[in-house]
């Protein structure tokens, strides 16, 4: 028993060195009690989060606590790579530090200090496209924009666009509020409206663009450069080419 | 074997209109008119194109457009819009957009066309601005291309508030707190405009009158004042060899420049035609139906009402209070600004008159750096208004790269500022360095005794000033049958 457990110590300690290097996807292979895996999601808090959000995760002035987060809000952060916080204003979607095993640890781990909301399902093909998009447009659109692309708040607030959001993460985002988003629980809307808006979500990553080039998505300000860079340009380009055609002179 | 030639179907169909209405005087004296030839006069050419393009396309879209704010459902093929509810309007523009052959097409083209219309008018404008061409005697067409100028972006304005999506309902409720905030008037213009409290029952419909009949037909008419006046004064002229102010040296307008002209239709409907078709413009199903609930952040109008737009986002919260009234904020950047904007315009002529002194007629243009005060001024405007048009896409510049918006308006309160006096700076300096290393021709008074033989001294067309279109023109006036 305990060679096994030294052995598995090791196995973990190394893991964590390779994967904090960058190197590889680990995968805490061996099954465990629920104790253990507390344990090792314990570990990898200890070196990757304490700094921050305290030993015992009641927060430090670098973080806040992080007792009423719960896996959604942890399965969010951790998920969408915005912990840990590298050195920045607002936390940025980024490549996951962790590998999804490790992830899964560390969501049991936060999930396990106090209470908060457990990790949303989304059934998405429940959802009605049509629907999400009122949904959508109405409750996200003023801070996402419609097409999703993300706008600015104030203070160099910003928020981000959703279309890289994974169904999961997205129900995530909705349901526990990160940041300066508001917090839409059940009673703003029902699990099957969120299926809804994520299944629009996910259509917002590719709409159709039966006009062709969607330029960016950002509406009238690129298409007035492109009115001028391309139209105006092209045009005074012709202008210039027909005026200095030679004409021949009438009858003389 | 002497017989005459038998007249084709068309000569004697000309021949039948002319014996009534006497034409053929009009359009030979039309057609034989000498213009200059420099690249820079066509430009005008393409925002008459475009209108022809925007009437084409917008007749299209009257078609199938219904500019009712009545309750609706859309049941078309766009599946992400499927039993949405929205007004009329919307639902029929999104079914011009998804379920009408060529719609989409159509209503690209003419949005497209909205934009390079005005854009190809202010590129004009700056022609005629920096080689003074608005001198006297030409003083009323620009006031008559300045008020084309507004009648244009109101109407384009006017057009994308049709469509009734969330943009068109952001923009409307812009124009709605304008015309309140104006002292006095406000209440009266908007129940006049609005038909209530916004956004009314009767916007859509009063705007659609005024956006497919009353401007455009305002613009036609304008238009053809402007070339009538055109003709009459004949066009302006560079300095250079042969050309004096008291004649035109160029290519008669047939057949020469009239193919020049409709080579440059075509590639004007080419380049339209190309942007309508490949490139995305006013996506409305990704906005949604308006609901005047819902305000979004980042919605920003077209370029040509982007500097408005950026002046409402500059300005600082003054509460300005005169004669017992608030005068409320947005009246500042939304009436003062353009009502400066478009006076300064108008009187640009006189007041660059008063202030020079010079009153005399001028049909020779100015070289832009023979005149360094009036290119930097003009350079400076130019930068001025940038500014506010970029600071109109504040948000999307500060998310673009990743600073704050409070920054991001700091700055472009500043540069608001600094920019065109550095540039106006600048353009001064350039002017004199480049006038300096190559001095303005002279007029070339030498010539002007040769105007009435019809052909300048390097072989091309040449016209006099004095109303006479040379010896052919006058022979085939007075001569009514061929
Ligand atoms: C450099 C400091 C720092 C590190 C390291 C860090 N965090 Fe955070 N964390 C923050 C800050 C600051 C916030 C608040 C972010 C915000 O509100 O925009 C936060 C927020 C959170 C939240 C959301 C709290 C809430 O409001 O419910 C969770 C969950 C979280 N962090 C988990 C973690 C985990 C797990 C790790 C380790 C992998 C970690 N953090 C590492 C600084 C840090
Ligand atoms: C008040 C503005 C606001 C509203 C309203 C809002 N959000 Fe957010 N949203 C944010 C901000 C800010 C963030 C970034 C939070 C962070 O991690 O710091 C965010 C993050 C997200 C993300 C994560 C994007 C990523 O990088 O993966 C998704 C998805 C999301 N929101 C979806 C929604 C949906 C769906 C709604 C409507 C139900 C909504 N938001 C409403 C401000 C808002
Ligand atoms: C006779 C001339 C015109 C007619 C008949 C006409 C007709 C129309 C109609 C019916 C619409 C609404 C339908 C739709 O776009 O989906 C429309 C939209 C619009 N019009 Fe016009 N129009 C004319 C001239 C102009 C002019 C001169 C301008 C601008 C300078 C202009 C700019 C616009 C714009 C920007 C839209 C919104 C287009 C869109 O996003 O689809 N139009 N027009």
């Amino acid at each position: 028993m305990r060679s096994v457990r030294s052995r598995l110590g090791v196995l973990c300690l190394v893991a964590l060195f390779m994967s904090l290097a960058g190197l590889l996807p680990v995968r805490s292979a061996t099954p465990a009690t629920l104790s253990q895996m507390t344990e090792d999601g314990r570990q990898l808090y200890l070196r990757g989060c304490s700094s921050c959000h305290g030993l015992d995760g009641t927060g430090t002035p670098s973080g806040p606590s992080l007792e009423r987060s719960g896996a959604a809000s942890a399965y969010y952060y951790l998920s969408t790579g915005r912990m840990p916080l590298a050195d920045e204003a607002q936390p940025r979607r980024k490549p996951p530090a962790y590998s999804r095993a490790q992830i899964d640890l560390l969501v049991d781990y936060v999930a396990s200090l106090g209470s908060g909301p457990a990790i949303p399902e989304v059934h998405l093909e429940t959802g009605d496209l049509a629907e999400g998009g009122v949904l959508y447009r109405s409750n996200c659109g003023p801070c996402h924009t419609a097409a999703g692309i993300g706008g600015a708040l104030s203070y160099g607030r910003a928020a981000p666009s959703v279309t890289p959001a994974d169904p999961v993460e997205a129900a995530a985002a909705i349901r526990t509020g990160p940041g300066q988003m508001p917090v839409f629980g059940p009673e703003a809307l029902s699990d099957h409206e969120v299926a809804s808006i994520v299944r629009y979500i996910r259509f917002l990553e590719s709409p159709p663009t039966p006009g062709g080039a969607a330029l960016g998505g950002a509406g009238p300000i690129p298409e007035g450069f492109v009115a001028w860079i391309f139209g105006v340009g092209t045009l005074v380009l012709a202008v210039l080419w027909i005026g200095k055609l030679e004409g021949g002179h009438g009858r003389h | 074997m002497n017989q005459p030639r038998p007249a084709t179907r068309s000569r004697r169909l000309a021949r039948w209109v002319d014996d009534r209405l006497g034409t053929a005087y009009l359009a030979t004296k039309a057609l034989r008119k000498v213009f200059p030839d420099h690249w820079s006069f066509m430009l005008g050419e393409l925002s008459l194109y475009s209108f022809v393009i925007l009437v084409v396309t917008g007749v299209y879209l009257t078609f199938f457009f219904d500019p009712s704010q009545a309750e609706s459902t859309y049941r078309g093929s766009y599946e992400a819009m499927r039993g949405v509810e929205m007004t009329a309007a919307y639902r029929s523009a999104l079914e011009l957009s998804f379920d009408v052959r060529a719609g989409l097409v159509m209503r690209q083209i003419h949005h497209w066309a909205a934009l390079l219309f005005v854009a190809t008018m202010a590129v004009h404008m700056a022609r005629v601005f920096f080689t003074g061409a608005f001198r006297r005697p030409r003083e009323i067409n620009w006031m008559v291309g300045v008020t084309l100028l507004i009648l244009a972006v109101f109407n384009g304005f006017a057009g994308y508030s049709l469509l009734d999506d969330q943009l068109s309902g952001t923009g409307l409720r812009i124009g709605y707190s304008i015309a309140l905030s104006v002292p006095l008037v406000g209440t009266w213009l908007v129940s006049l405009l609005f038909g209530g409290e916004f956004p009314g029952p009767d916007i859509i419909e009063r705007l659609y009158v005024i956006h497919i009949l009353l401007v455009p037909a305002v613009i036609a008419a304008l238009i053809g004042v402007h070339m009538a006046i055109l003709l009459r004064q004949k066009h302006t002229q560079f300095a250079g060899p042969g050309r004096a102010e008291g004649n035109v040296v160029g290519e008669r307008v047939w057949p020469t420049y009239a193919a020049k002209g409709l080579g440059l239709f075509f590639l004007t409907t080419a380049v339209l035609a190309a942007l309508g078709g490949l490139a995305q413009i006013n996506p409305i199903w990704i906005y949604g139906p308006f609901d005047p609930a819902e305000v979004s952040a980042a919605s920003q109008p077209d370029w040509y009402m982007g500097w408005l737009d950026g002046a409402m986002r500059l300005i600082p919260p003054w509460e300005v209070r005169a004669f017992g009234y608030e005068v409320p904020n947005p009246f500042f950047p939304g009436a003062v600004l353009p009502g400066v904007t478009f006076a300064l315009l108008y009187l640009w002529p006189f007041l660059e008159a008063r202030f020079t002194g010079d009153r005399s007629e001028h049909h020779l243009l100015d070289r832009p750096r023979d005149r360094p005060v009036r290119t930097a001024m003009g350079v400076a405007t130019i930068a001025f208004y940038g500014v506010l048009f970029l600071a109109g896409g504040g948000d999307v510049l500060s998310t673009t790269f990743g600073v704050s918006v409070n920054a991001v308006f700091q700055a472009f309160r500043v540069l608001l500022f600094v920019l065109p006096a550095a540039s106006a700076w600048v353009a001064y300096r350039l002017c004199r360095d480049l006038a300096q290393r190559d001095p303005a021709p002279a007029d070339d008074g030498s010539v002007a005794m040769t105007a009435l033989a019809g052909v300048a001294e390097d072989g091309r067309d040449q016209d006099d000033r004095a109303g006479h279109d040379g010896p052919e023109a006058q022979g085939q006036a007075v001569g009514k049958h061929h």
